[in-house]
C-alpha cells in the first residue's frame, strides 16, 4: 500500500512566556491510500497540533515546526511555496473541525461557503457552482438541498452544520481528510449518522482519513490503525484489533481500562492516577513514569525510544520492550 | 437502611415547564414545551440517571427540581415537603439538602477566590462556625475528595480540570446534602481523569449515602453508575427502567436507537452491534408532533401512533411510553453493552 501522507520526525515547538513547549516531539507515521488512521490522546498530547501541521496551519509565532518532513504525494508540505500549499489545502487535503458553528462563516449562505471552494479550486461558473453545491448537500444527506443551500448556518441544527462542513471538505474530492474531533459537539444519534456518513463517503471516494479523537469507542468502530500519543510523543502504534485486544504500553492499557464502563457495573473503574504533566515541567526520563504502575528505576532516568517489539508494533516503553507486561 | 423500602428524598409530580416564545407583536403566543408531565422519584442513596439528547428537556428538569426555574404546572417534593411554591427564605434552608455539580469546572469556580473560600462559602452561609473550625472542615472536605490541605490557598487557575471538579464536589459536600445533582460531571474531562472522578463519586455515595441525580448523554457511563435510567425525548419520559435491565435490552424505539448509537470501545463488539440510525432531526419543541412524539422518526409507526399519544405504561417490569412495546412482532433490541457481554460468553 503506497502512503498518501508520510510524516517523518516531525517536531513542533511553541514559544511562550513561560518557556518553550514541545507540543510534538519527533513523530513519524504514514497513512496509506483509503486507510483510516486514528491519533488518540488526552488534551495536551499534541494530537491536534499534528493535524494543523499537516496543513501547515501552525501559527508562527508562537509556534514553529522545528524539524522533520511531511510528505504528501511525494512533496514536502513544509517547504512548498505559499501558492502551492494553497492549491493543496481544501483541494487535496481537507479538514473538518470539532465545532461547526465556529468553522462556518455566520454571514454567508451555505451555498456561498461551499461554492467558494468550488470557484477557487475548480474554477466553476456560477451556474455550475449552484448545481454542484446542491449535489454535494444531497451526497451528505441534507434533506431539501435546494432550500438549505440558501440558508445561513444559524438556520441549521448542529448535525446539519456538520454535514455542511463535510460537504465543503469533500467538494474537491480530496485524497486525504483530516477530521479533528468531528463529532464531539454532537449528540450520540447524530454522531452515529455523521460517522456512518464519513465511512460511506470514504468508501465511495477512496479517501484516506486521519482521525483525531479522544473517544475510544469511535476509534474502535472506524479506524484501521491507531497511534497513541502522550505528552507530544507517540508511545504505541498498532492495528485497531490488536491495540484493543493486547495493548502493550501501560498508558494504552490504562486508557482502555478506564473506558471499560460496560464491563464493570457497580465496581470501581481501574483509573490512571495523577494527571498529564505540565509541558513546562516534564519529568526526567519517560514522561508517563510518574503515573505508571509498571515503572522501573531506569524509567526515571532515560526516555525510552520507540522500538518494534514485534513486526509493525512500535512501543516506547522499557517494560514492554523487555516483555515484562 | 437495609430491608426497609428506601425513603424518597426527591419527587417530581407531573412537572410541566413551558417557555413562551414571541415571533411578532401580533403573532399568537407560542410555547417551547420543555417538560410535559414528568413524574419521577429519587430514593435515598440511589443513582437515577436522566439521559437524552440536546433539547430533550433534561437540563430544564434539573433546574425545576432545584427550583432555579419555577415549573408551569406540577409539584416538586423535597424530603417530604412541597417546595413548588416555597419562598426564597424557605428555599435557602432547603437547598442544604440538594447541591449541584456542574459540567464545566472551568466555568463553575470563581477565578478570583481561593479554593478555601470556594469550599468554605456554603459552610459560612449555612452553619455558624468560627473561622478556625471552618478552615478545619474545609481541609477535611478537601481530603475527602483526594486533595491535600495545601490546595486551600491556591486559586482555580493553578488546578487541572480533574482537580477543579474535585473542588466542585467538595463544595457540594460542604453542607452534608442528601442529594447531589450531577449535570454532565465528567464530560469536560479527559478519559483517564473521568474514571478518577466517577470512582470518587461512587466511594462518596457508599460512605455518605447520598442520592445522585445524573443528567448526562453519556450512555456507557450511565450503565456503569446508575441504578435506574430515565430516557427523555422532547420533554417526556419515554422509558424508565433498572440500569441492569437496560444492559440486556431496551424497549422504546427511541431508547433502542439511542443505546445502539453509543460507540463501543471494542472492535469485535462494535462489529456485532447492529446500529439503528435514526433519520432526520429532533422535531421542534415549539410544535411537538401530534400523537406519539417519536412517530415522525419511528420505524414501527402505525396509524394509531399518529392519532393517539401513548401513556407511560408498565411493560416487563419497567415503564415505557409506546403503543407496541412488549407486544408480539415488536422485538426488544439488544444494546451495545449486550454486544460486549456476548463477546465474553463466546468461546
Amino acid at each position: 500500500m503506497s502512503a498518501v501522507l508520510h510524516v517523518e520526525d516531525l517536531s513542533v515547538h511553541f514559544r511562550t512566556t513561560l518557556g518553550v513547549v514541545k507540543a510534538v516531539d519527533k513523530l513519524s507515521f504514514a497513512i496509506g491510500e483509503g486507510e483510516t488512521v486514528a491519533i488518540v490522546g488526552e488534551s495536551g498530547s499534541g494530537k491536534s497540533t499534528v493535524a494543523l501541521a499537516a496543513l501547515r496551519l501552525i501559527p508562527d509565532p508562537p509556534g514553529k515546526v522545528s524539524g522533520g518532513r511531511i510528505l504528501f504525494d511525494g512533496q514536502d508540505i513544509l517547504t512548498l511555496p505559499d501558492a502551492a500549499i494553497r492549491a493543496v489545502r481544501g483541494r487535496r487535503i481537507a479538514m473538518i473541525f470539532q465545532d461547526p458553528m465556529m468553522a462556518l462563516n455566520p454571514v454567508y449562505t451555505v451555498e456561498r461557503q461551499i461554492g467558494e471552494v468550488l470557484r477557487l479550486h475548480l474554477g466553476l461558473s456560477k451556474r455550475e457552482v449552484i448545481a454542484e453545491v446542491v449535489e454535494l448537500l444531497r451526497l451528505v444527506g441534507v434533506p431539501a438541498p435546494e432550500d438549505r443551500a440558501r440558508q445561513y448556518p444559524h438556520n441549521l441544527s448542529g448535525g446539519m452544520r456538520q454535514r455542511v462542513m463535510i460537504a465543503m471538505a469533500l467538494a474537491c474530492r480530496p485524497k486525504l481528510l483530516i477530521a479533528d474531533e468531528p463529532t464531539t459537539a454532537l449528540d450520540v444519534t447524530v454522531q452515529a449518522q455523521v460517522l456512518g456518513l464519513i465511512q460511506s463517503l470514504k468508501d465511495k471516494l477512496g479517501m484516506a482519513v486521519l482521525l483525531i479523537t479522544h473517544n475510544l469507542g469511535i476509534v474502535a468502530e472506524t479506524a484501521h490503525r491507531v497511534i497513541v500519543m502522550y505528552a507530544g510523543r507517540k508511545v504505541e502504534e498498532d492495528s485497531v484489533a490488536r491495540i484493543f485486544k493486547d495493548p502493550r504500553h501501560p498508558y494504552t492499557q490504562g486508557l482502555l481500562d478506564a473506558a471499560k464502563w460496560e464491563e464493570t457495573e457497580g465496581a470501581l473503574l481501574r483509573e490512571i492516577p495523577g494527571a498529564v504533566p505540565s509541558p513546562f515541567d516534564m519529568p526526567k526520563g519517560c514522561s508517563f513514569a510518574p503515573r505508571c504502575f509498571a515503572m522501573l528505576p531506569l524509567c526515571r532516568q532515560e526516555a525510552p525510544a520507540l522500538q518494534e517489539i514485534a513486526p509493525q508494533r512500535p512501543v516506547a516503553c522499557f517494560v514492554a520492550q523487555k516483555r515484562q507486561i | 437502611m437495609t430491608g426497609m423500602p428506601a425513603e424518597t428524598v426527591l419527587e417530581a409530580i407531573d412537572l410541566v415547564k413551558h417557555y413562551p416564545v414571541k415571533h411578532g407583536l401580533f403573532a399568537p403566543a407560542r410555547h417551547v414545551h420543555a417538560l410535559d408531565g414528568i413524574s419521577l422519584d429519587l430514593k435515598r442513596g440511589e443513582t437515577l440517571a436522566v439521559v437524552g439528547e440536546s433539547g430533550c428537556g433534561k437540563s430544564t428538569l434539573a433546574k425545576c427540581l432545584m427550583r432555579l426555574e419555577e415549573p408551569t404546572r406540577g409539584r416538586v417534593v423535597l424530603m417530604g415537603r412541597d417546595i413548588t411554591r416555597a419562598d426564597k427564605r424557605t428555599l435557602r434552608v432547603l437547598r442544604r439538602q440538594i447541591q449541584i455539580v456542574f459540567q464545566d469546572p472551568y466555568a463553575s469556580l470563581n477565578p478570583r477566590r481561593s479554593i478555601g473560600t470556594i469550599v468554605g462559602d456554603p459552610i459560612r452561609l449555612h452553619e455558624p462556625l468560627e473561622r478556625p473550625a471552618r478552615r478545619r472542615k474545609v481541609s477535611e472536605l478537601l481530603e475527602t475528595v483526594g486533595l491535600g490541605p495545601e490546595f486551600m490557598d491556591r486559586h482555580p487557575h493553578e488546578l487541572s480540570g480533574g482537580q477543579r471538579q474535585r473542588v466542585a464536589i467538595a463544595r457540594a459536600l460542604a453542607v452534608n446534602p442528601s442529594i447531589i445533582l450531577c449535570d454532565e460531571p465528567v464530560s469536560a474531562l479527559d478519559v483517564s481523569i473521568q474514571a478518577q472522578v466517577i470512582n470518587l463519586l461512587k466511594r462518596l455515595q457508599r460512605k455518605l449515602g447520598i442520592a445522585y441525580l445524573f443528567i448526562t448523554h453519556d450512555l456507557a457511563l450511565v450503565q456503569h453508575i446508575a441504578d435506574r435510567i430515565a430516557v427523555m425525548y422532547l420533554g417526556e419520559i419515554v422509558e424508565l427502567a433498572d440500569a441492569r435491565a437496560t444492559r440486556a435490552s431496551v424497549l422504546h424505539p427511541y431508547s433502542q436507537a439511542l443505546f445502539s448509537a453509543a460507540p463501543v470501545a471494542d472492535p469485535e463488539a462494535a462489529a456485532r452491534n447492529t446500529r439503528i440510525i435514526l433519520s432526520g432531526d429532533v422535531p421542534s419543541p415549539v410544535d411537538p408532533p401530534c400523537g406519539c412524539r417519536f412517530h415522525t422518526r419511528c420505524s414501527y409507526r402505525k396509524d394509531v401512533c399518529v392519532a393517539e399519544a401513548p401513556a407511560l405504561g408498565a411493560v416487563a417490569g419497567r415503564l415505557v411510553r409506546c403503543h407496541f412495546a412488549g407486544k408480539s412482532g415488536f422485538p426488544p433490541a439488544p444494546t451495545a453493552a449486550a454486544a460486549v457481554e456476548a463477546g465474553k460468553e463466546a468461546p
